[in-house]
């Protein structure tokens, strides 16, 4: 039972991320002049090396760009993060309290980060499996045995991902479509069609990052942004409709399934 | 309303719509009750809470051990990061909902926070009052084999692994909340706190008080999770607005705190 770390931080915050300095307006980012010497830096670049440490070619930028562009901008507020954006503005909350409680919200389990971070997870676990000499297809039936599911296989509205085909070809288009988690991903979706199980597009996204180099630690926070684009254009787009209009509700769109009506 | 319209199922929740708009409520249905019509004027509070968490009315026991429960929570203080998070918004002149979003949102995690409350009782629902059970769980905490959006714990859970001894509102929370006589967790976790201390290293915590509480009030650990949340935001609110009217010039900037060790820092 130690407090030991308490006063070591105490007034005390060594950082390797960087600093301001009050005294004379120097940012220091991960040893640069952040305002004077990363002019080439653009800001998914910044984003990427602050939280790696690595720099990233443009080609990899560009992928991480046309990921989140093609499989998790859909402009439609029925989707649910979508739709707590959409209902911020159709009540006229701020843009920033309706977009934070939906990046808030993609933190789910039958969409969004649990997905993502599950499938990157998986899949780096199978290549472990499978270079300690276990097969595949033993490594995945354990994994539905266990966990009753694959993460970024099945989806909850639309069996077929129609966002594989155009992701693929444009990883393809960059010369990024050719790394060992690819390949794993495919096979595993090989491996599961006997189970009906269609791979969604979390498990191709999540491949071809791991193909980068990326951690399921820097994924984590790579991904809480993906989803930004299409939250608030959902936002704004209810924003522009009148007040307190999108999808209402009348007192007897609640199906009431409890106990009758009682008294205190 | 069309015939295949999509309906939100609830069993909480029921409403009559008044006669010239079916948008409405003219009566408003709580688990049966008559919210409005009848709770408004002889439910209190933490009954009302109670209620609609659980269901049922709670006994005066169980209303008795929420109220002084949610005494005990509703204000972490200033030093806490939930509520520092708060002031943070606050001293800014960020909106009331940033700060309690933020202070949501700090204090969400496994220090402290929700998270930990609910992997607390989920250790309170496979080992119930088994002291032998808990040693072994304190003393190695098993590990998700799957990476999720929480991190593992980093320590035994309803404990601080920053503490020295058992903090005296901790062991003043746990007394009060034990002679409440709601269950048999609060009295056993007050019988065995030393010993599962030893075993986790650690002294006990808020947290693991709260989730005996909670877990004598009958909820699950989802539930306990949600109801813990929202029992310590008062703190973070009352901290927030207060912070603003200070200013920031008032507020610890830890000026000579950051320093980077870093490529190219001069670390002599």
């Amino acid at each position: 039972m130690s407090n030991k770390a308490l006063f070591e931080y105490e007034d005390h915050w060594p950082t390797e991320l960087g600093a301001v300095s009050v005294a004379d307006g120097t940012v220091t980012f991960r040893g640069h002049d952040l305002l004077n010497a990363l002019e080439d830096l653009s800001w998914m670049d910044l984003l990427m090396y602050g939280i790696t440490g690595r720099r990233f070619s443009p080609a990899q930028l560009e992928l991480i760009q046309g990921l989140w562009k093609i499989s998790v901008s859909y402009p439609d507020p029925r989707i649910w993060n979508n739709r707590v954006a959409a209902l911020g503005g159709s009540v006229r909350s701020t843009p920033g309290l309706s977009l934070g409680a939906a990046i808030a919200v993609t933190d789910a389990t039958i969409y969004g980060q649990r997905p993502m971070i599950g499938v990157f997870d998986f899949l780096q676990r199978a290549r472990a499996a499978r270079d300690s000499g276990e097969p595949l297809a033993d490594f995945v039936a354990r994994e539905l045995r266990t966990h009753r599911g694959v993460p970024g296989y099945g989806r909850p509205l639309r069996s077929e991902d129609e966002r594989i085909a155009p992701t693929l070809r444009f990883a393809r288009g960059l010369g990024l479509c050719n790394g060992t988690y690819i390949d794993l991903a495919m096979e595993v979706a090989d491996t599961l069609k006997r189970y009906r199980m269609g791979m969604n597009i979390a498990a191709i996204n999540a491949a071809l990052i791991a193909d980068q180099g990326v951690t399921v630690a820097e994924y984590k926070r790579m991904a809480v942004l993906a989803f930004s684009a299409g939250l608030i254009h959902c936002e704004f787009d209810a924003a522009s409709h009148p007040e307190g209009t999108l999808f209402p509700l009348r007192c007897d769109r609640i199906k009431y399934d409890g106990l009758p009506h009682r008294a205190w | 309303m069309t015939a295949k319209a999509e309906a939100i199922h609830s069993r909480i929740w029921d409403e009559q719509p008044e006669a010239d708009n079916p948008f409405t409520a003219a009566a408003c249905y709580c688990r049966g009750y008559d919210v409005y019509g009848e709770l408004l004027n002889k439910a209190s509070f933490v009954e009302y809470l109670y209620l609609l968490f659980v269901g049922e009315r709670p006994t005066p026991t169980q209303a008795e051990l929420l109220e002084r429960l949610a005494i005990a929570l509703a204000n972490p203080g200033p030093r806490e990061a939930s509520v520092h998070a708060a002031m943070c918004a606050g001293v800014g002149g960020s909106p009331a909902a940033a700060a309690l979003m933020a202070a949501l949102g700090v204090g969400a995690g496994n220090l402290g926070g929700g998270h930990e409350v609910r992997v607390a009782m989920e250790a309170w629902e496979r080992l119930g009052c088994d002291l032998t059970a808990w040693q072994a769980f304190l003393a190695d905490p098993p590990q998700a084999e799957r990476a999720d959006i929480w991190t593992p714990m980093e320590h035994a859970p309803g404990f601080d692994p920053h503490g020295v001894g058992c903090a005296m509102p901790v062991l003043q929370t746990l007394e009060v909340l034990r002679t409440v006589g709601a269950g048999p967790h609060l009295p056993w976790l007050a019988m065995h706190r030393e010993a599962l201390e030893a075993a986790a290293g650690a002294p006990l915590a808020l947290s693991g008080v709260a989730a005996a509480a909670f877990r004598d009030l009958g909820l699950s650990a989802e539930q306990g999770e949600m109801l813990y949340l929202l029992l310590r935001l008062p703190g973070a609110a009352v901290h927030a607005l207060e912070q603003k009217q200070y200013g920031f010039r008032r507020f610890p900037f830890f000026h000579g705190a950051v320093k980077y060790v870093g490529p190219g820092a001069d670390n002599a």
